[in-house]
């Protein structure tokens, strides 16, 4: 019984890579949103390099100028630009610096926060679980925007504390779910030998419960980088994320409104664009993780 | 049964509680809450007062319990720009964000219900996908960026509808659109879902081998039961949706509660955004409440395991 217990996975794993790795290529393999993802990544590493101009000054004289392609455009500023006379194209590059940085610390404390919460309350149970869960229940009611506005009234703008207001809003998802994950593994075989053996709660919530519930917090912060992008978008837009005058999407857009009525269509479509096409890669490449990697999660 | 609905009574009161300890307390954890109170500038001396005021100089858990007791009693204090009670002029503005509300509603479901019937009937084919693409694109697009492309489109370029403000039906278009997107999307996915399930049960098959034309199949029995979610999910979201709105709000200068909190950030007028926070996730713990009770009513089942 031991020989075949130890042989088997290895044996199976060695037969399902090839096929899991055929699958990926053939089951709807999403290409273009991790490439999107990638590019606007690098975009954000090496923005200084790239952009043409300094995304926070601008010449007055200039202000207003549409694309390039368009009449009164000229090719030292190939997406126009804006109130203020700063390049578009410069901001939109530096733009995707803040998106990354705050999406991806959000959805990583807040991944941290809420799979450790997860797991502490589904494992430990009583009135742990009653705390942390009855806190994630109240936390829910609010509407995730609406909270984030409050407390970002409260704290005041500034991208740090964007990022410390979003992972406070956000955690609680995977808290609720993780949590559900874990109360049916910790009746598993596995686990209940490990407490026979003598391993510590903690010992056993890392080494034990952790690396089976670690797949559906990742498909969850996949799923969350584009609303937790949204968000920033949306405090920055209302004037309590990113002050100015750097260069955020949604703050872009908030500036874009000054010149809509007189129809610069380049100041509210391209920033609202990028937004778009980020958001929805994250959420093309979320939900292929999540009927990849957990079926279970579909109802989400 | 009864056990039942004081069970869910207490959680929600639970929930309450918790919720107002949480803004009770972030709101001394980041700062002096004294000066979130003060009128902007106000002096040292001003500062005094509305910590006597208030009782900022007690213990926090008498604190807590006046801010509590206030709060029952509707005193959510007075807004420092309008110099009106708070829990008034929220009520004044209450109906506007309804009327915004259902207009989004109606136009969700309009758009969610039919592409979500057509998607989960031809599953798997090109509607199917189409409806998924639309979906996607629904939750990946801000609202706020959605009302701004159509007051450019609409409202600079055709000049078909007014950009801003409200009292006519044209208003009340392009904002109702601009919330109602991303709850379409919601709508449709949980339609799509929804008539799958319903479509693979029993009865539906019996309703087939009857020899029942599949139209009539679809409207009459399967269509039924599919619905219950998807509007139990519209009644929820009526009130999420009130409690979303301060982009839409904003962008339209629609004169809602949305718009209020809005106008509460900009003028640092403190008591009017605790106040609409405080009374938006009242109205969502107990709009989950009543639908959690209904439940319970209308299927059995769910009283034993909850």
């Amino acid at each position: 019984m031991n020989g075949s217990a130890a042989n088997s996975p290895s044996a199976s794993a060695i037969l399902t890579l090839p096929r899991r790795l055929a699958a990926f290529r053939t089951e709807g393999f999403p290409l273009i949103p991790i490439s999107i993802l990638l590019t606007v990544m690098l975009v954000a590493i090496f923005a200084n390099t790239l952009a043409p101009h300094n995304p926070e000054v601008g010449v007055l004289g200039d202000r207003f100028r549409p694309p390039a392609w368009q009449a009164n455009g000229t090719l030292d500023h190939l997406l126009g630009t804006d109130h203020l006379g700063r390049d578009v194209l410069s901001r939109l590059i530096f733009g995707a610096r803040i998106s990354v940085i705050v999406g991806l610390t959000v959805i990583l404390v807040a991944g941290f926060v809420g799979t450790a919460l997860g797991i502490i309350s589904g494992y430990l149970g009583r009135w742990v679980d009653q705390i942390i869960m009855r806190l994630t229940d109240a936390w829910l009611a609010l509407p995730g925007v609406t909270f984030a506005i409050f407390l970002a009234a409260i704290v005041g703008p500034g991208v740090s504390n964007i990022i410390v207001i979003l992972a406070a809003v956000y955690w609680t998802r995977y808290a609720r779910i993780i949590r559900g994950e874990v109360l049916s593994v910790r009746e598993r075989d596995f686990v209940r030998l490990a407490v026979v053996a003598g391993c510590s709660k903690w010992t056993i919530m890392r080494r034990h419960i952790l690396p089976n519930v670690v797949n559906s917090a990742i498909v969850l912060a996949t799923l969350q980088l584009g609303q937790a992008i949204i968000a920033e978008a949306t405090l920055s837009f209302l004037g309590v994320g990113v002050p100015p005058p750097q260069p955020a999407w949604g703050l872009m857009l908030a500036d874009g409104k000054k010149g809509l009525m007189a129809g610069y269509w380049w100041l509210t479509v391209l920033p609202g664009s990028c937004i778009m096409l980020m958001v929805l890669s994250a959420n093309l490449l979320g939900d292929w993780l999540r009927v990849k990697f957990d079926p279970q999660l579909r109802q989400l | 049964m009864k056990k039942f609905i004081v069970k869910r009574l207490g959680l929600a009161l639970v929930s309450l509680f918790l919720l107002s300890l949480t803004i009770f307390l972030l709101m001394r954890i980041t700062g002096d809450p004294a000066v979130l109170l003060a009128e902007p500038g106000a002096s040292a001396a001003d500062l005094d007062a509305i910590r006597a005021q208030f009782g900022l100089d007690r213990p926090l858990w008498v604190q807590y319990m006046s801010f509590i007791t206030h709060l029952v009693r509707g005193d959510f204090g007075q807004s420092f720009y309008y110099r009106t009670d708070v829990f008034e002029l929220y009520l004044s503005r209450l109906p506007a964000s309804l009327l915004l509300a259902s207009a989004a509603m109606t136009f969700s479901l309009l758009i969610g219900i039919p592409t979500g019937i057509i998607a989960a009937v031809r599953v798997n084919q090109w509607w199917d996908s189409v409806g998924k693409i639309f979906a996607l694109l629904g939750l990946s697009m801000p609202s706020f960026w959605v009302g701004l492309i159509m007051i450019l489109f609409f409202s600079v370029y055709l000049g078909w509808l007014p950009s801003s403000g409200s009292g006519t039906v044209l208003h009340l278009v392009m904002p109702a659109i601009a919330l109602g997107w991303v709850f379409a999307a919601t709508h449709m996915r949980l339609t799509r879902s929804s008539m799958l399930d319903v479509l693979g049960s029993e009865y539906v098959k019996l309703a087939r081998l009857k020899g029942l034309p599949e139209a009539l199949v679809i409207a009459k029995h399967a269509l039924k039961n599919a619905l219950i979610p998807v509007l139990t999910l519209a009644g929820i979201n009526l009130v999420i949706m009130v409690n979303v709105s301060i982009v839409v709000e904003t962008v339209f200068a629609w004169p809602g509660v949305g718009r209020l909190l809005f106008e509460g950030i900009a003028f640092r007028d403190f008591p009017v955004v605790q106040a609409t926070v405080l009374l938006g996730g009242v109205m969502i713990v107990v709009v989950n409440l009543v639908v959690d009770i209904l439940y319970a009513v209308i299927d059995p089942r769910i009283r034993y395991e909850g």
